[in-house]
């Protein structure tokens, strides 16, 4: 009992040195930025960063709504530019920060779908994609099925999805037969294939822009986060987990 | 089909499922004693009992195509998972534990010498549970059913996890809530949501109205 009362009192002490700031990233961020996490940790070690991982559009929701969010990157300009026209972006803190290709993906032991075009076929029930008003991954999946002129062919197959990872794991069990995720979400999982790759032309070019929140408490901390996500460090971790470098 | 409409069509699917199961089920539990029909009581209420996303979890390992029962299913050309009938499943499994609980409380309320007496005229047990217990539980039995309907229409995790979010298929009222708050249309949201409001008091003023007396 006098022990864990030491720890609680230990970590209280250590929780208020430290300064905390909270990132709040597009689902497809989740493994790159839980590296950088540790990486942060060491060149940091008096700054707490917390990640709240989710659909850009609700994560947009939840900072017009006042959640205490520090720093965002969205996953699209568009969710990203509905802050910046509320003024709740902290001015001069916008840049783009990173790119990402769009993908088709089906269950790795499965052999109907070997491009775009088979998605008509019977036997693909399900094709699972972000839902395209809130998941920019899905505008960006329904973008491309314009493109295709496919749209019309396949719109009740579409199963709209909270976020890419709920897309990618309904394809790993094979519940929807298809799927639209990034070319990093497919990078993670030996379940499933790559079918096919969007052209950039196909679709708005997916960039993840990131920006300090207006009402941070810790402006330099967040900035100095920010900083860090385009050292050489944070390069080669958003690299290895397949996204390229904004321009 | 509209997110209200589809809602609506399952909700009554799944009370009409609910009601038949949680009748038999209670009138089977009325005459059971024992350590089996205990446990079973139990598992009959535990999805009363937790949260949603567990249930759907369970749902998704049960009927899902990784799992065996979904792999048979998926052989035989059969696939719940992103459907309608997937709907109508997770309202089931909601509502299931209040049909069946204000069943049983109903059903125990009625005075057993009257199911002998009718049993010594030679009825059979079905005649019994339809012509005299149904007809004697009655408040108790419509209350369920407006519960569990209210319930059945309210679903919306385990909904969301196992019948996903297909408009005009799989997309009820609640889950286009969500999405239409989701993609900031909150006006779109705050329609359906005043109309599963007004479904919702409907039903309410109509389950009071069943506990009024009817003669003072």
């Amino acid at each position: 009992m006098r022990l864990a009362a030491l720890l609680l009192a230990l970590l209280t002490a250590a929780a208020q040195a430290a300064t905390p700031i909270t990132v709040s990233a597009a689902a497809s961020l989740k493994d790159a930025l839980t590296e950088i996490q540790k990486v942060y940790a060491k060149a940091q070690p008096d700054v707490v960063v917390t990640y709240n991982f989710a659909g850009s559009g609700a994560l947009q929701q939840q900072i017009e709504n006042g959640a205490p969010v520090d720093v965002f990157i969205s996953a699209a300009p568009k969710q990203m530019d509905a802050l910046e026209k509320r003024e709740l972006l902290l001015a001069g803190t916008r840049r783009n920060l990173l790119t990402n290709t769009l993908v088709l993906i089906a269950p790795k032991n499965s052999t109907v779908i070997q491009g775009f075009a088979d998605l008509t076929k019977a036997d693909v029930r399900h094709i699972a994609l972000g839902d395209p008003r809130s998941v920019p991954a899905g505008t960006y999946a329904a973008e491309t099925l314009v493109a295709l002129k496919l749209s019309a062919a396949v719109e009740s197959k579409l199963v709209r999805m909270l976020d890419v990872r709920q897309v990618l794991t309904s394809v790993e069990t094979g519940d929807a037969q298809a799927g639209f995720v990034y070319r990093t979400e497919a990078l993670l999982s030996e379940k499933i294939r790559v079918a096919a790759t969007a052209a950039a032309e196909q679709h708005a070019p997916i960039i993840y822009p990131i920006a300090v929140i207006k009402d941070t408490k810790h402006p330099d901390a967040a900035r100095a986060f920010v900083a860090f996500l385009s050292s050489e460090a944070a390069k080669t971790v958003f690299a290895k987990f397949g996204f390229g470098m904004a321009p | 089909m509209g997110p209200l409409r589809l809602s609506l069509a399952t909700a009554l699917c799944a009370t009409l499922l609910t009601f038949v199961a949680g009748v038999l089920c209670a009138r089977w539990r009325l005459t059971r004693r024992g350590r089996g029909s205990e446990v079973l009581d139990t598992l009959f209420m535990l999805p009363i009992a937790l949260p949603p996303s567990v249930i759907g979890l369970a749902l998704l390992l049960t009927f899902g195509r990784s799992s065996p029962i979904g792999e048979l299913l998926a052989h035989l050309g059969w696939s719940i998972i992103f459907t309608w009938p997937a709907t109508v499943l997770a309202s089931f499994v909601v509502s299931f534990p209040i049909m069946y609980q204000t069943a049983r409380g109903a059903f125990a309320q009625i005075d057993s010498s009257l199911l002998d007496a009718a049993r010594v005229f030679g009825r059979s047990e079905w005649s019994i549970l339809w012509k005299i217990m149904l007809p004697i539980a009655w408040p108790g039995i419509a209350a369920g059913t407006i519960l569990s309907f209210l319930r059945a229409l309210g679903e919306f995790g385990a909904t969301l996890m196992i019948a996903g979010n297909i408009p005009g298929k799989t997309q009820t009222a609640p889950v286009a809530i969500f999405f239409a708050v989701e993609a900031g249309e909150r006006r779109e949201a705050l329609i359906l949501a005043l109309a599963l409001l007004a479904i919702s008091l409907a039903a309410i003023a109509l389950l009071n109205r069943l506990h009024r007396p009817a003669v003072l």
